[in-house]
């Protein structure tokens, strides 16, 4: 682990709900949850529905604050209001409907949004809008409508606009929970450049387990804590914990794990089909 | 009721000069009990077209039998009938969750049905049991204060309170997590075989469509593709991916096997059926190894 300030930072971060009533009891979305990602990491965030997920990332957009512990963004304190537009623009965030992301009725335009909002000049405006268009591959879009995009492709407009305000890391949240497959990939193919290329920081929620494959690291939330952390190989080969908390492995993990049971001698950490199809034929 | 589907073409915006034909001629015959899924593209015309079963949409052209019945040749109190008996649950149902309690909010529609007190109580019960919740402990609360996916589930059990004889389902387990997910899957699957009932699954996921279906249609642009067992449909892997779709995972993992170990059979889309299935073809290598040895040749290039 390199010793630079990490981007996003959750020191012993609690946060509890109310929902108003009178004397009730809190429920606590986050249980003194710390984490660390270092600039150009790409990170999974994987837990079942109520584990904090979401929670964690609107601390992260200062959002909402913490009832306890503190939440850094590159060093700034999300508790302080003097710097939450800092915040939002360091750290920029992508939500699963691409639906209500979307603001304008041209393309460009709503890339436009985030930079002309920040106060940019418009000569700065109009690079950075065809420059994050060009990144995500939708310049050949850029004077349609958005409604008559496909979902993907909503989504890919929604990531310029993100892109467009020059943050340093990208949270994504459940970014493809709504798309079809191919939309699914499209996305998804765009995230992995831009960290690969472009070497966004990437915080990715996902319930897509197969998403997560190429992540440097992966971390698990269950009732508001990180219950496991590592590289997907390492995380996937606890096929039965993360059953055991709502999860799933991908489906090679899954099929590795149940000829492993049968007697058959596989490694624990198979994730893609070509090496699972290898290590098969090597037992012949 | 088997539904039978004739010529269907739908066309929005007819006569303006965004007029687009969202469905082409479609001609389906979906029998009694029968538990469908329905796989296409985001835009393929998989909801126009569900939204035609029960009449919500009109068809520009052709039409649906249900039960023997033309549903667009009847008058609007047939129809009526008709469509209380085709459940059709929204994508993001939970969204039209509005009353006050769980309770209410699935009494709703057996209520409109103008059944009596009795019933109506015996129904909101058993519906609520059927989608997996303590009935006991959440007829009292309200809607808004439960998990994305048991307001989900309260949603499913508003439609099953009606005791529709076929239950259409539009992607119910989108944004739900793995377990969530195998939970509704699990008890739709229960329901239709518990009861018969008709179930058509739209549904994004070959995975989960390929374990639980009898038959799958797959669409594109507007027409139907393949109409077949799941085992069928995977076969054709590489037009499935043409037009933006992909078959599960384990069929890709069991066609690479197949350069392999010749005898095994490639046409198994499911986790469990994949472990059974190599377990025995490699168990018949090791009792008799001399099936090894003559396709070494083979070997080389996985």
């Amino acid at each position: 682990m390199n010793k630079e300030q990490p981007i996003l930072s959750l020191k012993d971060v609690s946060f509890e709900y109310f929902s108003g009533e009178e004397n009730e009891e809190g429920s606590l979305a986050l249980d003194g949850l710390s984490l660390d990602v270092q600039k150009g990491e790409f990170v999974g965030v994987i837990g079942h529905n109520g584990s904090g997920k979401s929670t964690m990332s609107k601390l992260l957009n200062a959002i909402i604050l913490p009832t306890k512990g503190d939440v850094l963004v590159k060093g700034l304190n999300t508790k302080d209001e003097q710097v939450t537009w800092d915040i939002r623009q360091t750290a920029g965030m992508v939500f699963q409907n691409p639906d209500n992301q979307l603001v304008a009725t041209i393309v460009e335009e709503d890339v436009a949004f985030g930079p002309e909002n920040l106060g940019v000049i418009p000569g700065e405006i109009r690079r950075r809008v065809d420059e994050s268009l060009e990144t995500v591959g939708m310049s050949a879009f850029k004077k349609k409508e958005p409604h008559n995009l496909s979902g993907g492709q909503k989504q890919r407009v929604a990531i310029a606009g993100i892109l467009a305000m020059e943050p340093e890391c990208i949270i994504f949240d459940e970014p493809t929970a709504m798309l079809d497959p191919s939309g699914r990939a499209e996305v998804m193919k765009t995230i992995k450049k831009l960290n690969r290329e472009n070497h966004m920081t990437v915080l990715h929620i996902t319930h897509y387990m197969d998403e997560l494959i190429d992540a440097d690291r992966i971390v698990v939330l269950d009732k508001g804590k990180i219950v496991m952390q590592g590289t997907p190989r390492e995380v996937f080969s606890h096929v039965d914990e993360l059953k055991a908390i709502g999860l799933d492995v991908p489906q090679m993990t899954a099929v590795a794990h149940g000829l492993r049971q049968k007697g058959f001698d596989l490694p624990d950490n198979l994730l893609d089909v070509k090496e699972t199809a290898e290590a098969i034929c090597r037992l012949k | 009721m088997p539904i039978k589907i004739e010529h269907l073409g739908h066309d929005y915006a007819k006569g303006t000069p965004f007029e687009y034909r969202a469905l082409k001629d479609i001609n389906l015959e979906i029998e009694d009990g029968c538990f469908v899924g329905l796989i296409g593209h985001t835009g393929s015309g998989k909801s126009t077209l569900i939204q035609h079963l029960n009449g919500l949409l009109e068809p520009t052209s052709g039409t649906v039998y249900v039960d023997g019945r033309d549903i667009f040749n009847e008058k609007k109190d047939e129809l009526y009938k008709l469509r209380l008996r085709i459940g059709l649950v929204f994508q993001y149902p939970e969204h039209q969750l509005f009353e006050e309690t769980v309770a209410k909010d699935v009494a709703f529609g057996p209520r409109n049905l103008g059944l009596n007190e009795t019933e109506i109580d015996d129904r909101v019960r058993e519906a609520i049991e059927n989608v997996g919740l303590d009935f006991d402990e959440v007829k009292d609360k309200s809607p808004f204060e439960l998990s994305g996916g048991q307001m989900r589930r309260v949603a499913i059990a508003g439609i099953l309170a009606m005791e529709p004889t076929v239950l259409i389902l539009d992607e119910p387990t989108a944004g739900l997590d793995p377990a969530g997910r195998d939970e509704i899957l699990g008890q739709i699957k229960k329901l239709h075989d518990e009861r018969g009932i008709t179930v058509i699954l739209v549904s994004h996921s070959m995975e989960d469509v390929g374990k639980l279906v009898d038959k799958i249609i797959v669409m594109n642009d507007g027409d139907i593709e393949y109409f077949d067992t799941p085992a069928e449909v995977f076969k054709h892997t590489k037009h499935i991916e043409e037009i933006g779709l992909a078959a599960p995972e384990v069929t890709y993992l069991m066609q690479r096997l197949k350069e392999t170990y010749l005898e095994i059979n490639d046409s198994i889309f499911t986790v469990e059926g994949a472990v059974d299935e190599i377990t025995r073809v490699l168990e018949l290598h090791d009792q008799n190894p001399s099936l090894a040895s003559a396709q070494e040749t083979g070997d080389a290039d996985v």
